[in-house]
Order: C-alpha cells, then structure tokens, then sequence
C-alpha cells in the first residue's frame, strides 16, 4: 500500500490550469523532494495532498484511504509552512496542544505528546514563551512539533527552511533528516534548494508547468537527467550546453569532435541527428587526467572565481561561455591557456527538438 | 589644517531655532490653537454666571467660578415645557450605543471573517453589493425605514433605533474587518484547518485573538458615530427615546425666556464628553489599528 498516492490530479484557478493530469506514488517512509522553479505548482500540489484546496479532477489516497473529499485536519498530514505560521496569541505549548485539544484528546495525554514533541525537538525550556520570543530556528521547531505531536502519517513541508540564514538551514536540514531516521514517517518536501533536495530525498520529483518531468534517486536525476531542462535545473553551477551533430557515433561540435564509443545511449536513440550536448562543470578533465579524454581543447582563462575547496573557470567554447570546476588547489590565473578535455562517458546528449536525453 | 584633535567630532551640533523647525512648531501652534480656542470659550463661559456672562468678554476668565450651569444642563434645563435636562437623554443614548456598537461589531466582524477565508458561492456578488451601500446616502432610505420599522413594530423605540444603527455601520464595519483578515498571513489559517479547527473555532482561537487592534478602531469608529447621531435620532425615536443629541438640540434652540449661554456651553461639553474621552483613552491604539488595517487590501 502506498503512502500517498495522486491519481490524474488536475487542479485549476478559474480558467488556469496549475496542476494538468499529474500523478504521483509515494512509499511508506519515504522522504520525497518537490523541486522547480518558482511558480511550477509545488505549494498547490501540497495544498491539495493536505486539502486545503479542492482539487478539480483526480483522486487523492493516504494509506490506501481516499481522501480526495476528507477534512485536512482527518487526512493524517501535518504541514510545516515557510513563515512558520504559529498562532501569536498561544504560547509554544498551546501551539503544541491546539491540535489536540480541538480533538477532544484527555488532558493528560495532551501533555505527554506535548513533552515527548519538546524533548524530540529540544524545546522545552521554551514552552511557556510567546511565539514572538523566538528565534527564526527556534519558531520552526515548534511548527515541526506541531506536526509531530498529532501523530501524523505524513509530514508536509512548504520551503520549512528559506527563512533562516545559511548556518541555522544547515542545522535544521540535518536534524530533519535525523527527525526522519528517528520516525520513519512520510514526508514530502518542497524547497528551492538543491542540496537540501540532494541531501534529505530518497527520490526527488522535479515539476515544471505543473507536471513531474522526472521521479528519481538524486544520483539518477544528477546522472541520468530525462531531458535537458532537468538536466539544467539540477547541478550547482549549472551543465554546459553546446548545440552540435550526431554523425558516425561521434557528437560534431564547433569545438571539435567527440567519439562516443563510450557513452551509453538509450534504447533506439542511437541515430544520426542534431543534439546537444551537456558538460557538467565538475566533469571536464584538466592535467594528467587528460590521456583519457576523448577531445582535448585549449582554452583561455577569462575569469577564476576561488571558492576555498573548489574553483569556478569561466572561458569560451564555440562562442559561448562554458563553466569549468577545477580543484582549489588548482593553481590558474586570469589569462592563461589551459588544456581541458571531455570524456564521452561523463557527458549527456540531447534530442536538439524533443529536448529528451539520448 | 584639521587633525584627529581638532576636527569635528561626535554628533553634529543643532541650534533648536532653525527656521524649519519655527515653521513646523509655528504651524502646529497655531492649527492647535484654532482648534481649541473654542473649545476654551466654551469651558469658560460655562463656569460663569449669566450675570457675568452678560459683561465679560468671550475669551476673559471667569470671575467666580460656579458649577450651577453644569448641574442645571444635567437635571433641569428646559426643553419647551419640560425642566429635566440632560440626563434622560444620556440613558437614552447610552442604551442606543451600547447594544448597538455590539451588534454591529459582532456581525461585521463575522462577515468580515467569512468573506476573507471562507470564499463561499456568492460572496463576491454580497461583497460588492455591500460596498455599494457604503455609498448610497442615507436620506434616500430615511422614509422606506420609517415603514419598516412600522411594520416591525419597534417605530419609536430604542430598540427600533438600535436595528438601524447596527444596519447601517454593517457595510464599513465588514470592508474594516475583511481588510484585517486578509492582512493575516494565510498560512495561519491553513495550520487552524490542519490542526482540526472549524468556522467558529478559527474565527474565537486564532482570529480574534490577533484582532485587538481593528476591534479598538471598530468601536471608536461605532461610539463615536452612533452617539454623535442626530438624524435617525429625531426621525426614528418619539420624545421620551431622544438620544442626546436631540435633546441638547432642544435646549440650546430653546425659545423660552432669555438664552442661558453657560448652561449651553455645559450642556454641549457634556454631550460630547464621552467620544471625547473614548478618543483620549485609546487614541494610540487608535493610529496602530488604522495603520495596520491599511497594511494590505
Ligand atoms: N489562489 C490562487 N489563485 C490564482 N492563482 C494561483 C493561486 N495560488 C497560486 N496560483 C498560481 O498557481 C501557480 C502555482 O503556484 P504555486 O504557489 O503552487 O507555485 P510554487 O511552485 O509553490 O512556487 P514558489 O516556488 O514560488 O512557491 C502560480 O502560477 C500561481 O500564480
Ligand atoms: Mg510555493
């Protein structure tokens, strides 16, 4: 029995349609990652698992149960929202406890959930404060409590970390990921950070346009990406495209020519036509790696961007900018020529039209 | 040359006789004094005898101070035939403002509440045709009431007034308090709905809880409005049910005998004495709720 699982769900605003025909399967347990870019659908998707929205076609199950018409507070979710959303007036404990209390839970069990959520999330020396006495970290610690002392099956978070600053997201990122190991409950997650989709997800979902172009481990949505737009949406600096041919098993480009004995095509997808092809920065060969390439290239220096353990290359490859990532310790200044080369097994082709991997 | 030592240093000296500063406190002094030298003439006046007032000059203190025109506007001042003052018609007002400020208050705040969270069929047809009313004058309907009321059988009473008061404030209450609403962060009530809370416990739980400040402006807006109300006060209540105003109308328009000008003044001070002390007590949280219903549309 799947966790949650959307069947044909299409979701509209008036004559826009957010959500067109999507379906979606999630395991018992598992942590999924909604990721796109701005606008794609993701908080609608989640509005409509949790219902706060109604759907316009489709079906929703939680647990085999369809819940398509049921009343988020009896679907079994919990949602963490980006501005925390704590009702001000309460105090972290009646937060905790509102849930409860609205089901009519004795009032002892009330405050063993509540102590058990606080003592999980390290908040109890905060239970008697006023949501506006604390910290960005400490808020949405109580909002995750919240979730947590209802006993939920599945745990829904819209962006739960893109208020706080870079060390706080960190921290939290981790403990969520402990939070998971500890409860094993489902969780689905939207954010627009790549390491936090790469880091927590056992399978990431990236939207576009209201659909799921693809639903993967991150190594596969990283390796295999189904087609270029996922391709670029997912690495952090983003692949290098360059437009070319497929002729005689090798890719002929502006920059050369690549023989690609080695790459791995897909099924039937190994005629003669135009492409592009895709470079992960990280991929790109310098120094005595390049025996092994299968074309070498040299290149001028525009810019170098030191980043402590790595460093960013800007240079031009047929005409346009291309992205390098050399080791930090890699020793290049602004100007100089360097030889860099590609592998045809650590790179991607495209249909030119289509767009879809090759 | 200037060095460490001898340059300027720490905070800028300021000479508080700039001229843009004469030019902002001269304006606000005389705007404050426009607005409360009659103000000054009528607390004078009405510490004087009529004798004095008679001789003295508007703006001259009084001789010897006496209380007597206050006491007479509050228990004997004539209206026509009758000598009993003001105090009738403060009951009067009072048990008009009251029901009505809490009606009115408790409905719109409910309207307010359902048209922003609640998006119910219709509610943008009810919405507009409430903004409308906002707009129509109210002597197009002060006739088309009359009969209303008539058939209700409350013409003439206070509770008949109280019906059109709370009528009337509905359409500006609502828009005030769904402006509010809508300016809460949605999030808030996702979480209400996620954590099992239904219409009414949303709306006592969460919503009212956050909602001091535009409550404090609903009900200065409403006292103030509905005891300042003379005009459904005449067409709407027989005599013995004048609210205030109407009464103070009645004495200072008196044509019986000499004009009692001190006991005017009292009766007219005391009249506006309790929108007045409404807005020293709360006028903070007065300007705090305004702005912060003006946050969002
Ligand atoms: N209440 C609404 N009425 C009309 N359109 C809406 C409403 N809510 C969202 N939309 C539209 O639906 C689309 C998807 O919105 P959604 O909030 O799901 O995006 P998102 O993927 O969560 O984006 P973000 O990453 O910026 O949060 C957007 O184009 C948005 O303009
Ligand atoms: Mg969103």
């Amino acid at each position: 029995m799947e966790s949650v699982s959307i069947k044909n769900l299409d979701l509209k605003f008036g004559s826009v349609e957010v959500l067109k025909n999507l379906n979606l399967d999630v395991h018992q347990g598992e942590f999924i990652v909604l990721l796109g870019s701005s606008g794609c659908g993701k908080s609608t998707l989640l509005n409509c698992i949790a219902g706060l929205l109604d759907v316009s076609d489709g079906q929703i199950f939680i647990n085999g149960n369809n819940v398509t018409w049921q009343e988020p507070s009896r679907r079994g979710i919990g949602m963490v929202f980006q501005s925390y959303a704590l009702y001000p007036q309460m105090s972290v404990a009646g937060n905790l406890s509102f849930g409860l209390r609205n089901a009519g839970v004795a009032k002892a069990e009330i405050r063993k959930k509540v102590a058990r959520a606080a003592e999980i999330l390290q908040i109890e020396a905060l239970l008697n404060r006023k949501p506006s006495e604390l910290s960005g970290g400490q808020r949405q610690r109580v909002a995750i409590g919240r979730a947590l002392v209802r006993d939920v099956d599945v745990f829904l978070f819209d962006e739960p970390l893109s208020n706080l600053d870079a060390k706080l997201r960190t921290e939290l990122r981790v403990e969520i990921k402990r939070l998971h190991q500890q409860l094993k409950n489902t969780m689905i997650y939207v954010t627009h950070d790549q390491i936090e989709a790469m880091t927590l997800a056992d399978r990431i979902a990236i939207m576009r346009e209201g659909k799921i172009m693809q639903l993967a481990s991150p190594t596969e949505i990283y390796g295999k990406p189904v087609n270029k737009y996922v391709a670029d949406f997912i690495g952090s600096p983003a692949m290098n495209f360059l437009a070319g041919r497929i002729e005689n098993g090798a890719f002929h480009f502006g920059g050369g020519v690549i023989s690609l004995d080695k790459y791995d095509f897909a099924e039937g997808m190994a005629g003669d036509r135009e492409a592009w092809i895709g470079i992960r920065p990280e991929h790109v060969i310098v120094a005595e790696g390049l025996s092994k390439a299968d074309l070498t290239v040299k290149v001028r220096a525009d810019i170098v961007e030191p980043m402590g353990a790595d460093t960013l290359l800007w240079c031009v490859m047929d005409g346009q900018s291309f992205r390098i990532r050399l080791d930090g310790q890699f020793v290049i200044k602004e100007g100089d020529m360097i030889d860099v080369g590609f592998s045809s097994n650590a790179v991607s082709l495209f249909d030119k039209f289509s767009e879809i991997l090759l | 040359m200037q060095n460490e030592f001898t340059g300027p240093r720490g905070p800028k000296p300021r000479s508080i006789f700039r001229l843009s500063n004469l030019i902002v406190y001269g304006t606000i002094l005389l705007l404050a004094i426009y607005y409360l030298a009659p103000l000054y003439v009528m607390l004078v006046t009405s510490m004087k005898s009529m004798a004095e007032v008679r001789l003295s000059n508007v703006f001259a203190l009084p001789i010897k101070v006496t209380f007597d025109p206050w006491f007479k506007a509050w228990s004997s001042a004539c209206t026509g035939l009758k000598c009993e003052g003001l105090m009738g018609g403060f009951l009067n007002s009072l048990f008009i403002t009251v029901p009505s400020v809490i009606v009115s208050i408790a409905v719109a705040s409910v309207n307010g509440y359902a048209l922003a969270n609640w998006p119910y069929r219709g509610a943008n047809i009810f919405f507009t045709i409430l903004i409308f009313g906002a707009f129509v004058p109210y002597q197009l309907m002060l006739y088309p009431i009359v009969i209303i009321l008539r058939e209700l059988g409350v013409f003439g009473d206070l509770a008949g007034l109280v019906i059109v008061h709370s009528i009337f404030g509905m359409p500006i209450l609502t828009l005030i308090f769904r402006n509010y609403f809508s300016s809460l962060p949605a999030e808030l009530f996702k979480a209400a709905r996620i954590d099992g809370a239904g219409f009414w416990g949303i709306f006592f739980k969460v919503m009212i809880p956050m909602s001091s400040p535009i409550l404090v402006v609903a009900i200065i807006l409403q006292v103030t409005g509905i005891w300042n109300d003379f005009l459904f006060g005449i067409v709407y209540t027989r005599p013995e049910a004048y609210p205030m105003t109407v009464q103070l109308n009645n004495i200072v328009n008196s044509t019986y005998g000499e004009k009692e000008y001190n006991v005017n003044m009292a009766a007219t001070i005391i009249t506006g004495l309790v929108p007045l002390t409404i807005y020293f007590i709360s006028g903070k949280l007065f300007v705090r709720g305004i702005a912060a219903g003006a946050v969002k549309g």
